[in-house]
Order: structure tokens, then sequence, then C-alpha cells
């Protein structure tokens, strides 16, 4: 872990709201170079809104992004992807009816040329760069503990490994940031040990993680940093220790909505 | 090692056969059932374009023939004596008729096409599914209205009554629209054609094949599974889209011009909505996004109504002694039949392709 790194990511002061409803209200969020940082809060607290808002999938009202150092404006996805962020989805979104290989093969499009014509043609660019592809992706796939099954269709893979295939699809955009959204749901300890085990190695391998989390076990086991949102705003943040002992936590968990406790 | 020459044997069987065929046909049936074949091959061609717009992209497009009125009109006025008939100035500029070479014709017509498919992409861009189908469809019709309507003021189209006496294929001295006669040898027009077509489509083929296998094709293919996810792998889904009009269309444009060289006559009529309807049928029954599914999906298509025609009325006269339903009665009734049936028990086309994994 890196001690006073300066900030990967840097947003502050993140407005959203849809139609009457305030559903982000200044939020800030430092995120540290080599980190894990957990965003939690009880159901309704703007987590997803505020990771949709930070990748580009909906545009803020108002706020200031930075990343490694320089502005980053949100209105695309695909363009913040190519700026260093890359995300996974709570309901799993991958490309069901392709292969798991294929699945992330496709993401290292941004990273890679071969257009129309070498394609067409064949060139030994292509060719070259197309191998480079498939070497690329299967050793995602090994990395991240996908180890059978490559030429079988992503929807055929067992929960746990879809989530991993999600994890490795998203790599495959070479990002800076890795942002997960709840990357544990569903899963059972086993597989949470394995997820765990899995985003250590990532962040070792120096990759920034940000991820919503509602397993409060795992987030205050395996988080360097946490941020807690109630309400669309932030109510806490700070090392884990730090955040489970603060009253404003524990009511709004305990207080508001008990059963996420 | 048996698998593989027996793939082998396969291929060489399908060369052989896929060579000799119109010979065959020739023989057996006559020219007009080799001009049934000559057609079957267009819209082979015709179903791989709308194939990468439809069964890789995933965009439904219902005006798809609207590329291919394109692609005829454009060898229409380039390769037929209406523009130089009709316009004073075009006749100074070229008295003896504006007859350009085909080599030049059959890329213009892809870059026109390809010109008019990222026209349509373009506005379309964040439409999906039927909201996309409508506008595709508007687009298909308004092009062959254009066409139905430019003869005046200016007289670019001839209206309904359509381009006469456009040249067949020329490459060098060998004209696609003759008999070739080599000593005792003759090859009939539509073998050559035949042979001209087969090429093209084989070419088609191919570049089909490598796309699909291609960063580009699976790009395509990711949007057609989940467009968010696409974009948050960073795919710029706008320019890929706009390619796979383009590409598509451009397949339209050149097919259309071999149509129009083929036919010598263009009309609008021909570029009618039930066209688009055909060719998608094609691609859907045939096995979307499966090359080899396309091809057989366009080559029964177009050969079956044709298979019905010949038969049906004969036979009702074998067994009535008079025919009680007109053929393209039974031809539509078959036709539609045929088509509910599929939809019903191969949802995903008669030869989809290979479902991996369990």
């Amino acid at each position: 872990m890196l001690e006073n790194s300066p900030p990967l990511l840097k947003v502050s002061q993140v407005n959203k709201s849809f139609g009457g409803l305030q559903a982000l209200n200044q939020v800030n969020l430092e995120v540290s170079k080599g980190h894990i940082v957990g965003l939690i809060g009880p159901n309704g607290a703007g987590k997803t809104t505020f990771f949709n808002v930070i990748t580009g999938l909906y545009r803020a009202d108002a706020g200031h992004f930075l990343l490694n150092g320089h502005d980053y404006n949100p209105v695309a996805v695909e363009d913040v992807v190519q700026a260093g962020i890359a995300r996974t989805f709570q309901n799993i979104r991958l490309f069901k009816e392709m292969s798991v290989l294929e699945n992330v093969m496709v993401a290292r499009h941004i990273r890679t040329q071969a257009g129309f014509w070498s394609a067409v043609l064949k060139t030994s660019f292509a060719r070259e760069e197309e191998l480079q592809i498939k070497e690329a992706a299967q050793a995602l796939l090994n990395y991240v503990g996908i180890t059978v099954g490559f030429h079988q269709m992503a929807k055929n893979l067992s929960y746990g490994d879809q989530r991993r295939l999600e994890i490795a699809r998203a790599l495959a955009t070479q990002p800076m940031l890795l942002a997960l959204d709840e990357p544990a749901a569903g899963m059972n300890q086993t597989e949470k040990n394995g997820l765990r085990t899995l985003l250590e190695k990532i962040r070792n391998d120096g990759t920034t993680i940000l991820m919503i989390e509602h397993d409060v076990r795992l987030v205050m086991g395996l988080c360097d940093q946490i941020s807690v949102l109630d309400n669309g705003r932030v109510i806490a943040a700070g090392p884990a220790e730090q955040v489970r002992r603060d009253p404003r936590v524990i009511e709004a968990y305990l207080g508001k909505s008990g059963r996420n406790a | 090692m048996a698998i593989l020459d027996s793939k082998r044997y396969a291929m060489i069987l399908l060369l052989l056969g896929v060579i000799l065929a119109p010979w065959l046909v020739s023989f057996a049936g006559g020219n007009y059932w080799v001009r049934v074949l000559d057609f079957a091959l267009l819209y082979c061609f015709l179903a791989l374009g709308l194939n990468i717009v439809v069964g890789f992209a995933g965009l439904l497009d219902l005006g798809y023939i609207a590329f291919y009125a394109v692609g005829a009109y454009t060898a229409g006025l380039l390769a037929s004596p209406h523009l130089t008939n009709h316009f004073i100035e075009m006749k100074q500029l070229f008295p003896a008729g504006l007859h350009l070479s085909y080599l030049l014709i059959l890329p213009l017509a892809a870059l026109i096409a390809a010109f008019f498919g990222a026209l349509l992409g373009a506005p379309t861009l964040k439409l999906k599914g039927d909201y996309l189908a409508i506008v595709t469809l508007g687009f298909g019709e308004i092009i062959r209205i254009f066409l139905n309507n430019l003869d005046r003021p200016v007289n670019l189209t001839n209206g309904p009554k359509g381009i006469n006496g456009i040249d067949p294929v020329q490459v060098g001295g060998l004209n696609f629209g003759k008999l070739l006669q080599m000593g005792d040898w003759s090859i009939p027009s539509v073998i050559l054609n035949y042979y001209l077509f087969l090429f093209l489509v084989v070419g088609v083929i191919v570049m089909c094949l490598r796309l699909q296998q291609s960063r580009i094709g699976r790009a395509w293919v990711a949007i057609r599974e989940d467009e968010i996810a696409a974009r948050a792998m960073g795919l710029k889904t706008r320019n890929l889209k706009l390619l796979a009009f383009a590409i598509g269309a451009s397949f339209g444009g050149v097919s259309g011009a071999l149509f129009a060289s083929f036919q010598g006559f263009i009309s609008p009529e021909t570029f009618s909505l039930s066209e688009s309807i055909v060719i998608l049928a094609m691609v859907v029954l045939g096995g979307m996004g499966h090359i080899p599914g396309v091809i057989l999906g366009s080559l029964l298509l177009a050969g079956f109504p044709e298979l019905l025609r010949s038969t049906v009325e004969p036979l009702q006269k074998l067994l009535f002694d008079r025919v009680l339903i007109d053929s393209e009665v039974i031809r539509q009734l078959v036709y539609a039949s045929a088509l509910i049936l599929v939809i019903r028990f191969k949802p995903n086309g008669l030869w989809p392709g290979v479902k991996k994994g369990c």
C-alpha cells in the first residue's frame, strides 16, 4: 500500500437530480493510487447513481472530475474507458452469446488498431495483432481464475465465473481504476473469499479499485478507505476502523434501515 | 486426419458442384433455370450485405433494397444512352454515348451506396429495434419514390418507365452479354454471368468471414448483444454502426449494378418494400449472423418460388385436369407457411451458428 500517494481519482461537489429527487448532493470522493476504496451505504443512498456519473453513463448536473491529475469530463462512458476507468455492472452485463474468450477480446478493442481494410486483406499486421489480442485475453482469463471452457458461451458460465469474466473484461481495457458495482452480490462465502483474493491481487499488481459493496464484512476487511453515502450525501470517509465507529454511519445503517447492518 | 481428409473431400465436391451447376441446370431445364441461379447469386450477395447490418451489428433494416436501387441506377445512368439522350451537354461530351467500364462502375456503385448507407445511418444511430425498422422502411420508400418521380423537371431517372439499354459487363474483350464462342465450344451469356456473380459472391463471402473474425466484427456483435456494455468497454458505437451501415450498403450497391448490367433494364418498381422484406427473410430464415446459414437462406428463398411457379400448375392439371388455384397464390401461401414453420420450430434459423458449450 502506498501511503500519502496523490489521488488517482478526485471528484468534488457532484450534484445529480432526477426530477425533484436530489440523488447526489455535493458528493466528494478521493481514491488514492494503489488503494481499494469501498463505497457503502443503505439501499437508495445513491451509490450506483454516483458510479454511473463518474463512469459517464449519467451526466452530472455539476461537479469537478480529476483522474490521475488531469481533468476529465464524464459525459460518455466510452470516453471514460479511454481515459482509464473501466467498470462492471451490478446486474452482470456480459455479451451472452459470445464465447468467454471473445468477451475479453472485445475489450481489447480500444487498445488495438486494425481497421476495416487490414481485416479484409488479412494483413500481417492484423494477423499479429489478432494473435496478441487472443493471447492477452487468455492470460487475463487465467489471471482472474477462469482456466477452462474459453470457447463456451458466456451465459453458460457459473454465476461466480460470470462475475470474474466481467472483471477480466474490464481489465482488458487496461484501466488505471477498476470500478466494480457490487462484485460480491449473490456470491456464497467461498466465492467471496476467492473474490477477495483476486481483488487484492489486482491491487497489488497496480490497478486501483473502487467498489460498491453491500457485504460490510468484505468491505471492512478488504478496503483501504471507505466512503459512506446516505441520502445522496457523503456522511463519512476514512479507514475502515474509523468509519465503523462513526456514529452517523451507525445511525444510517441501524437507525434507518437496520436490515443492512 | 481422417476428418481433415473428408472435409477436404467435401470442399472439392462442393467446388465441382458449384462450377458445374449452370451446365447441369442448363442441360436439365434450359437457360431459364440458369437465370434463376444467377438471380439466386445476386440475392445471396444482397443477403450477405444485409447480414452485416442485421446479423452482425443487430440493426434491423427494412429499407435495404434502397442500396440495391442506388447501385442499379448508378450503373443505369453511367452505362446506358439515357443521359446522353436527355441532356444535350452530355451528348456533346460523350458523342458515342456514355459507356463507362464496369471496372469503374462497380467500385463507384459501392462508394455511392456506402455514402447513402452512412446517410441513413447517421440520423438513426440512437434508434433501436422497431423504431429503427420504421425509419429504414421509410428511407427505402423515399429512394423508390424519388426514382419514380425524378423524370421531372429534368429527366434524371426516366421515372416509372425506367432506364433501358444498359450495357452488359465487359471486361477486356469478354462481353458478358453475348454468347462466347471458343472453337466448337460456346458459353451462353447467362452462364458467363453466373461465373461473374459467383466470383464476386465468393469474394464477398471471404470478406464477411474475415470481418467476422476481426476486431471490428467482434465489436459489432458486442453492440448487438448489449450496447451499454459495449460502450462501457470503450467501443465507439456510433462509428461502428455507421461502418456497418456503409459496408452493408456497399454490398447492396455492387449487386444492384450487377443486376442492372444483367437485366439491361431497370425501373423503380423492382425496388419495392416487399423485396426488402424478402432479403430480410433470407437472413432470418437462414440464421442471422451465420454466413453459411445466410447463403442457404438466400439460395432457398430465391429458388423455391421459381420451383413452385413451375410445378404447381402442371401438377394441378395432372390431378384435376384444370388449374384451380393460381400458382402465384399458392406460391405466397407456401412461402408464408414455410416462414411461419421455420419461426415456430427453428427460431434461430435453419442453419444457425454453432452454439458452443452445454
